[in-house]
């Protein structure tokens, strides 16, 4: 019984659009990414990083993927590879990025456009629910 | 005996803590959102509890990605303000209620939810802003008015608890609480949401129908909110909503009829529909 009701649990987060469910799957996939990120919780480690990204990076046996997508600062790539935001959180803090700058980079949309809408009320979840329904 | 008199539940966005700590609440962007606490801050002055536990999510703070325990209590002394990227936030130590925690941690496992004991943690945003929220701004030589105990939930990690199963941790809390002995006054808090999602090409969501929905139930029917399934909250309030799941631990450790006396609502704090409400045992 487990099996199927655990698939299925998964299964239906799929359908929904522009969205990734950061799952024990994920977890382990992005292990090593996301303790990377938890070591700019310190000070020295901050200052080591920013000082030789590429060299801070060599301790941390990141997929290639991984790695270009921190070097890039791209949050879209990083969490396709198994990054979880709020681990990722650590590597914009240290760049002195807020949340609302970092999360609006994976929308596609510019910052300005991005900060209207959230000001406007934020996305209208109509459309965006469902894959299989885009009417929802 | 200990009693649970009343439940806060609040959002916890880390733009707060950054605005308080900035000396930005007075700018126009945020100045809605800290007048929406004033009556909050006076309710809590007047009510003067002894301890609030707090239902809170850390967010790769305490728990780096080695461990996602599930369910959670602090039983220390005192707790720092973790440093989150970008150093400890100026706010003072929390201090903690060791031997309510431990009073609880144990009970709560006999009632068969089994606890992971912390002995020593960091507290992030998760936690210092809901208090910010609801006891202002101390500075880091000050302290706060209350003591506290953090009950850390997994959000972040799929899947997180059930709601139902985190309305009947707040049911057991409330065994817990009412078998200590010695005469405290509690709150309990339930933190994080409402609607809001932090990643993907469907960032920026929010949801003030499904949300006032949400707020209009913790009064009118917890027991069917508590039967809401995570698709619905990700579906309609986010990947990042889940996090309500963690107010029906707060509404589980209450009476079943209660009475809302304070309910605030702002969009945007952020990326976050902000959502606020007190409830207090009648």
């Amino acid at each position: 019984m487990t099996e199927p009701r655990l698939s299925t649990y998964l299964d239906e987060f799929e359908d929904i659009p522009g969205t990734q469910v950061f799952n024990t799957f994920r977890s382990r996939q992005g292990f090593n990414l996301n303790q990377f990120c938890m070591s700019l919780m310190k000070e020295e480690n901050r200052t080591a990083f920013k000082a030789n990204e590429v060299d801070y990076l060599k301790d941390w046996t990141l997929t290639a993927a991984q790695h270009d997508a921190v070097l890039a600062r791209d949050y879209t790539a990083m969490m396709r590879e198994g990054g979880n935001i709020y681990f990722l959180s650590k590597l914009f803090s240290t760049d002195g990025q807020s949340y609302l700058v970092a999360v609006a980079t994976m929308t596609g949309m510019s910052q300005a456009d991005y900060q209207q809408m959230m000001l406007s009320g934020g996305r209208n979840p109509k459309g965006v629910r469902s894959k299989k329904n885009p009417e929802l | 005996m200990a009693r649970i008199s009343a439940g806060v539940t609040t959002s916890h966005v880390p733009a707060i803590a950054a605005a308080i700590d900035l000396q930005k609440t007075a700018d126009p962007y945020w100045a809605p959102i800290f007048k929406g606490f004033e009556f909050s801050k006076k309710w809590m002055a007047e009510h003067r509890p002894d301890v609030a536990i707090v239902i809170y999510n850390d967010h790769a703070s305490a728990f780096d990605a080695t461990i996602f325990p599930t369910f959670a209590i602090g039983c220390a002394d005192e707790y720092l303000p973790a440093d989150e990227g970008w150093g400890r936030r100026p706010v003072p130590v929390v201090k903690g209620h060791a031997e309510l925690a431990c009073h609880i941690a144990q009970n709560l496992i006999l009632d068969e939810f089994d606890m992971t004991v912390v002995n020593r943690m960091d507290v992030d945003h998760g936690l210092t802003v809901p208090l910010n929220n609801l006891f202002g701004h101390p500075g880091p030589d000050e302290a706060w008015p209350v003591r506290v105990i953090p009950l850390p939930v997994n959000v972040i990690q799929y899947p997180p608890p059930t709601g139902k199963r985190c309305y009947a941790l707040g049911q057991a809390l409330r065994r817990a609480v009412e078998s200590y002995p010695e005469d405290l006054n509690v709150v309990v808090f339930g933190t994080g949401g409402m609607s809001h999602q932090l990643q993907g090409t469907r960032a920026g969501l929010i949801n003030r129908e499904w949300d006032t929905r949400f707020l209009d139930l913790l009064t009118e029917d917890q027991v069917a909110l508590s039967r809401k399934e995570h698709l619905e909250y990700v579906r309609e309030a986010g990947s990042e909503g889940i996090e309500l799941v963690m107010w029906l631990a707060m509404r589980g450790a209450l009476n079943d009829t209660v009475k809302e006396v304070y309910r605030f609502y702002h969009v945007p704090c952020s990326n976050t529909a902000l959502g606020h409400i007190i409830l207090e045992n009648g």
